[in-house]
């Protein structure tokens, strides 16, 4: 069962090579001395170096972060609320309707979450920039917080919250001091999911955007069809890299806490 | 009905009419839609008391001690504490700490915060708050556990810890939501007489809430047996057990045999009543029900007397049958005995010997006897 047969070892490559060889060589040619993006012509990190003089593609990753902390920011704060109304008042009237409204977002085409957002900013006057991007953000990314953390509420053991307040604590101390604390970490995995969201929509964002506010998608997009340079390989290196860096601590962390908690418990079984 | 005493100690502000009630519950009903959980009860529970609510799940006793803690409000009735209405004051400004049934414990602090938050939340100084909590520690015995969090303890400790916390802020009132209910039995037996001794140290005003009869008699000065959201008794647990006031009270504590019958005759404080099984009981009983009157006789299995021999006077108090069953559980035998009219009596006697040289057996003919206190008649 264990031992390596020729078809398994074909199958893992096989497997392996579909899913990371184009961002392999992605990495690869951001190296590339060559501006051609498909000849090898050397090692260099020049291209690193012209990423970073090259204002529009600078600016664009400026906008796209500060997008993305804003509006993952308030789409958590917005998703956490609507989910603990959606766990804790289970008998209002049109509770069915509200959630099934806030899951839509999930299952809607981006097209028409991005141009039924447009229509909307049109209509109002809304002039397209920043402001536009971050709240079309806002809206597609706040059911996915929504839906992380409404699932940890479900498991939530209310008794808690009303020993907090038997204690003295009032509501709101309640939930500062206890309620947040404990859903913390799927709150914090709502953050996470809303920023990467935000940080790789294309769609919402051409849509929405206007002028001066780009964001990186959009103008790797836009560059890219007017030929691939190995600035956007670069470019690309980067994103994946702090993305890999940031899954690898989190899996790690999650490791961790999980041994540690087993251990504890057993030790404490054991009556230590 | 003549007070049977209270065995633990002479504690009993219930008797005296001069005593004020610490907390009082006035015509209490509490509705969940259709479903009434507590349906127009009227108690008072004395200062230092330690008060049982007893009864089987679903019964409202739970919602009672939540309308306390404040967590539910009440649909109507009032609930007053130390002279004070507490109906429409909200749980954290109440005098009153509960233990949950969960513990409740927070599980992101450890045993030292969990134990001094709600001292915090009353903004209590730093250097107290921890001169408070280790003292709690050492109540509970946990002081090696102080920085530790919840999920490392084991379920007795947790338990503990959850009482330290509740006991924190020297509440006038502890509420217990079935505080042994999580933990094995021999864990929970020396428990109940560390929560005892705990509640007599302290002075203070315990109301525990528990389906486990035996825990309520245990521990409580006072049983209150509820049903359907009502109150059906309260007593001490000797009143309770000897002296129910109705068949409901006598079927759920402990166990009882129940013969219907008519009233025959009553006066001089005593009552003659002629079985559906044909025999007559005299008792003494204070009450006296018109003759021929329907009537319940209720007598628990160990005052029942089982013998080959007939008793003295085998017209009254005594009733011949067989043997249909028989159940050795060492120190006792409990002999399960048809009656001529086919009715099973339960009747246990303590094996005072240690070697029985010809024991009854089964189909055997006994006679099964009682003397005239040992029953209690149900008037309903």
């Amino acid at each position: 069962m264990n031992t390596w047969s020729r078809f398994n070892i074909v199958s893992v490559v096989l497997g392996f090579a579909f899913l990371y060889l184009p961002i392999v060589l992605l990495v690869i040619f951001s190296f590339n001395e060559s501006k051609l993006v498909t000849v090898w012509a050397g090692f260099s990190t020049k291209w690193y170096v012209s990423l970073f003089n090259n204002r529009g593609l600078m600016d664009a990753a400026w906008v796209t972060i500060r997008v993305a902390l804003l509006s993952a920011t308030i789409a958590t704060v917005l998703g956490t609320m609507a989910a603990l109304a959606l766990t804790r008042y289970t008998r209002f009237r049109g509770r069915l309707l509200f959630s099934g409204m806030v899951y839509a977002p999930l299952v809607m085409p981006e097209v028409i979450t991005g141009l039924s957002l447009l229509l909307l900013f049109v209509a109002i006057g809304l002039d397209r920039g920043f402001v536009t991007v971050t709240l079309a953000h806002i809206t597609f990314s706040m059911c996915f917080v929504t839906v992380v953390v409404q699932s940890r509420l479900l498991s939530f053991d209310r008794s808690i919250e009303e020993a907090a307040m038997d204690l003295g604590a009032t509501p709101v101390r309640t939930f500062l001091e206890v309620t947040l604390p404990v859903i913390a970490p799927a709150v914090l995995s709502g953050w996470m999911l809303a920023l990467t969201l935000s940080l790789d929509d294309l769609v919402i964002a051409s849509f929405t955007s206007g002028p001066g506010a780009t964001t990186l998608p959009m103008k790797i997009y836009s560059q890219v069809r007017l030929g691939v340079t190995p600035e956007i390989n670069a470019a690309c290196t980067i994103l994946i890299g702090l993305v890999a860096i940031g899954v690898i601590i989190a899996s790690i962390m999650t490791k961790r806490r999980e041994v540690q908690r087993q251990r504890d418990e057993q030790a404490a079984i054991a009556g230590r | 009905m003549k007070s049977l005493g209270n065995i633990r100690r002479s504690f009993a502000p219930w008797t005296d009419p001069d005593a004020k009630p610490f907390i009082t519950f006035r015509n209490v009903t509490k509705k969940f839609g259709d479903f009434t959980a507590v349906d127009n009860l009227t108690l008072d529970i004395y200062h230092r008391e330690f008060f049982a609510l007893l009864g089987a799940s679903g019964c409202g006793k739970s919602t009672l001690l939540r309308m306390l803690a404040g967590f539910e409000r009440p649909t109507s009735g009032e609930i007053i504490l130390d002279g004070q209405d507490i109906a429409s004051i909200p749980p954290y400004k109440r005098p009153v700490n509960m233990m949950f049934q969960s513990y409740a414990l927070f599980p992101h602090m450890t045993v030292e915060s969990n134990i001094g938050f709600g001292l915090r939340q009353d903004g209590m100084p730093k250097n107290e708050i921890a001169e408070r909590v280790a003292q709690m520690l050492k109540l509970v015995k946990l002081e090696q556990f102080a920085k530790r969090k919840p999920h490392q303890l084991s379920g007795g400790q947790r338990q503990r810890v959850a009482l330290a916390r509740s006991l924190a802020k020297r509440p006038k009132v502890l509420l217990l939501d079935e505080p042994l209910g999580a933990l094995d039995k021999k864990l929970r037996e020396e428990t109940q007489f560390e929560l005892m001794d705990l509640q007599q140290d302290l002075g203070l005003t315990f109301v525990v809430v528990t389906h486990d009869q035996e825990e309520a008699m245990t521990m409580a000065d006072r049983i209150a047996v509820m049903s359907h959201g009502k109150v059906i008794q309260v007593a001490t647990p000797a009143e309770i057990y000897e002296a129910p006031n109705s068949r409901f009270v006598a079927d759920f504590i402990g166990d009882v045999n129940i013969l219907d019958g008519k009233v025959s005759a009553s006066g001089n404080g005593k009552i003659e009543l002629v079985t559906n099984d044909g025999f007559t009981v005299r008792t003494a009983s204070a009450g006296a029900p018109a003759s021929g009157s329907a009537a319940g006789f209720a007598i628990r299995p160990e005052k029942l007397k089982v013998s080959r021999n007939a008793p003295a006077d085998a017209t009254v108090n005594a009733a011949e049958g067989e043997v249909w069953d028989i159940g050795y559980l060492g120190d006792m035998t409990v002999f399960y005995v048809k009656l001529g009219s086919g009715k099973v009596v339960k009747a246990s006697m303590l094996n005072a010997q240690r070697e029985v040289e010809n024991p009854i057996v089964y189909d055997e003919k006994v006679w099964v006897s009682f003397g005239e206190t040992a029953g209690v008649v149900l008037k309903d």
